[in-house]
């Protein structure tokens, strides 16, 4: 039996959240045009007004944000609130240029958590369950947004945030902990940690895992269902659009439901910014329709993947987003090639090696180099050096057949790997360019 | 009847090997016996120890990815021909080698000590006692 949060809203006919979408559109359009000089000047130059905005249809007429608005506008200049109004900021890490700081009323935190919680219940979660919300907790949106859904839906939150891996073992054992919220590459280490002290997927009460924040692939899905014993969840967002919970996974665990009563999802082409038809595969833009102190308008995601409105078997009619092959900025572009390193972990996971992998690129001679460092683990080990040679040589195979360019495999010693317990460390991009 | 090697990955960089002996000598376990196959990026260091097991949970516990193998290993007489017997007998029997190397001597000078990793286990004990030559056991490293 599938359980909602807000059956009502979570299963309204298409016609039902359009009406909702159209009418706060228009409503956000005119609070920007309002409070957002920054973003009022942008339609200026476009020559639209709030007049031009009667519904959703009128969304492509509006200008695009990115975030080298976000950079420009830095720190106040996109809020649309005064600042007495809001009561909490988050961060990004800004490992990808500038720092994005968002700002938050106590109703835009009230949304977010009701997004949150909507995700929660649909990886099984309620008010007899204890989650243990071991994403890092402070700027990063992920502690806190899961945090505060977990308390929407009544259960026992235990704010763990990240770290301390023999601590967190611990309480899920002895608090029978029974969803964990965290990034995937911290539920493998995890999973690889209980491994290590003798603990089977029985040990643990855990049965669902709700994992964000980062891209993850099918294969690795599938790996942490298995050493965990769980099923894994994923949930998607952006601290520019409030943070996790923007989509999420139901029980078909086929691709993720937009929250589309908060937000409006576009795909674009990111070349020419055109939009385009639903299944084709492109950049996603987002416009919040009632976040009121960061009100992104068309926030450009530089994530790429599909949309699509096909009929969920759980149920919900949101639409749903397949997950993102990775971000623009995670795409290397090598010898001319798109290369996502969640491609790179998909070929490491079907060969038996776990997704503990790094990407060194390099140029040698004005020509690109892959190599991938991927760490040797007690499963793929043998005396036999021949055939230890022929399983990288497959591994080198996989790669070209799924990249179309030949990678070099360098198999590298357990753990010496930089575990990060937050977002791991994939590439390192040593080209000048 | 067989002997257990532990086989050891290793990447291949300076100072690897070092550290990997350094944690057998911290724990007090000695090699009897070392050989090292290596390729660009990795290498598999190969020893024989008085006792396998123990030795494989310091290399364990200290990081190192490690397996048991069997090995034969036969005690032949230390002068011209000797070795020379054994890989007769194989011949013989058809077994095929993957690779041998030599154990450190033991007290007795006269003897030498080679370990094979050979394609049948079992036939090439049944070849190597039919033709009266001396197959070591676990016990017998210890009291080399």
């Amino acid at each position: 039996m599938e359980r909602y949060f807000q059956e009502d809203i979570e299963c309204a006919s298409p016609e039902r959240i359009r009406e909702i979408q159209n009418e706060k559109l228009v409503e956000q359009v005119k609070h920007v045009w309002e409070n957002v000089p920054y973003y009022r000047k942008k339609m200026e130059e476009k020559g639209v007004t709030p007049d031009d905005i009667k519904s959703v249809d009128d969304l492509h007429k509006l200008p695009f944000l990115s975030k080298y608005d976000l950079r420009d506008a830095y720190p106040y200049g996109l809020l649309g609130t005064p600042l007495k109004d809001c009561v909490r900021i988050h961060s990004t890490s800004g490992t990808t240029g500038k720092r994005v700081v968002a700002f938050y009323t106590q109703g835009d935190l009230d949304l977010w958590s009701e997004c949150c919680a909507r995700a929660i219940t649909a990886a099984g979660g309620s008010d007899e369950d204890v989650i243990q919300v071991s994403y890092g907790y402070g700027l990063f949106t992920g502690g806190l947004g899961l945090h505060d859904g977990a308390h929407k839906v009544g259960a026992l939150t235990v704010p763990a945030s990240s770290g301390n891996t023999e601590r967190q073992i611990m309480f899920i054992r002895d608090l029978e902990a029974t969803i964990i919220c965290c990034t995937p590459s911290y539920a493998a280490y995890l999973a690889e940690s209980m491994k290590e002290m003798g603990l089977t997927p029985d040990d643990i009460p855990l049965k669902a895992g709700i994992f964000g924040a980062e891209a993850w692939s099918e294969e690795m899905r599938k790996d942490i269902q298995k050493t965990l014993g769980i099923k894994a969840f994923d949930i998607y967002g952006l601290t520019e659009l409030s943070g996790p919970g923007v989509a999420f996974e139901c029980s078909a665990q086929n691709g993720m439901h937009i929250n589309e009563d908060h937000f409006i999802a576009e795909i674009i082409d990111p070349d020419t910014e055109e939009v385009l038809p639903e299944g084709s595969q492109g950049e996603l833009v987002f416009t919040a329709v009632d976040k009121k102190a960061f009100p992104m308008v068309r926030y450009r995601t530089r994530d790429i993947c599909r949309l699509t409105r096909e009929k969920c078997s759980c149920g919900r009619t949101f639409i749903r987003m397949a997950k993102p092959m990775g971000r623009t900025d995670d795409m290397l572009i090598i010898r001319g090639v798109n290369v996502f390193p969640s491609q790179i972990e998909t070929v490491l996971l079907e060969n038996g090696y776990q997704a503990n992998y790094q990407i060194i690129v390099d140029r040698v001679n004005n020509t690109d180099t892959l190599d991938v460092h991927v760490e040797m683990t007690p499963e793929m080990f043998t005396d036999d050096i021949n055939e230890i040679n022929k399983r990288q040589a497959d591994l080198v195979k996989g790669l070209l057949s799924m990249l179309g360019i030949k990678a070099k495999v360098t198999l590298v010693a357990p753990k010496s790997i930089t575990r990060s317990e937050g977002k791991a460390v994939r590439v390192i991009d040593n080209r000048k360019i | 009847m067989s002997v257990k090697q532990i086989s050891i990955f290793l990447e291949n960089k300076a100072g690897r090997l070092d550290e990997m002996t350094a944690v057998l000598s911290a724990n007090n376990v000695n090699m009897r016996a070392v050989s090292l196959a290596e390729t660009d990026g990795f290498g598999i260091v190969r020893i024989i120890v008085d006792d396998p097991y123990a030795a494989t949970t310091v290399l364990k516990d200290a990081g190192y990815i490690n397996k048991l193998t069997s090995v034969v290993i036969v005690e032949v007489p230390n002068s011209p021909g000797g070795l020379n017997r054994v890989l007769k007998v194989f011949t013989e029997a058809q077994i095929n080698l993957e690779y041998i190397y030599a154990l450190s001597a033991g007290k007795k000078p006269e003897n030498a000590y080679m370990i094979f990793r050979v394609s049948d286990h079992k036939a090439a004990e049944a070849a190597l006692s039919h033709a009266g030559i001396k197959v070591l056991t676990q016990e017998d490293i210890a009291e080399l």
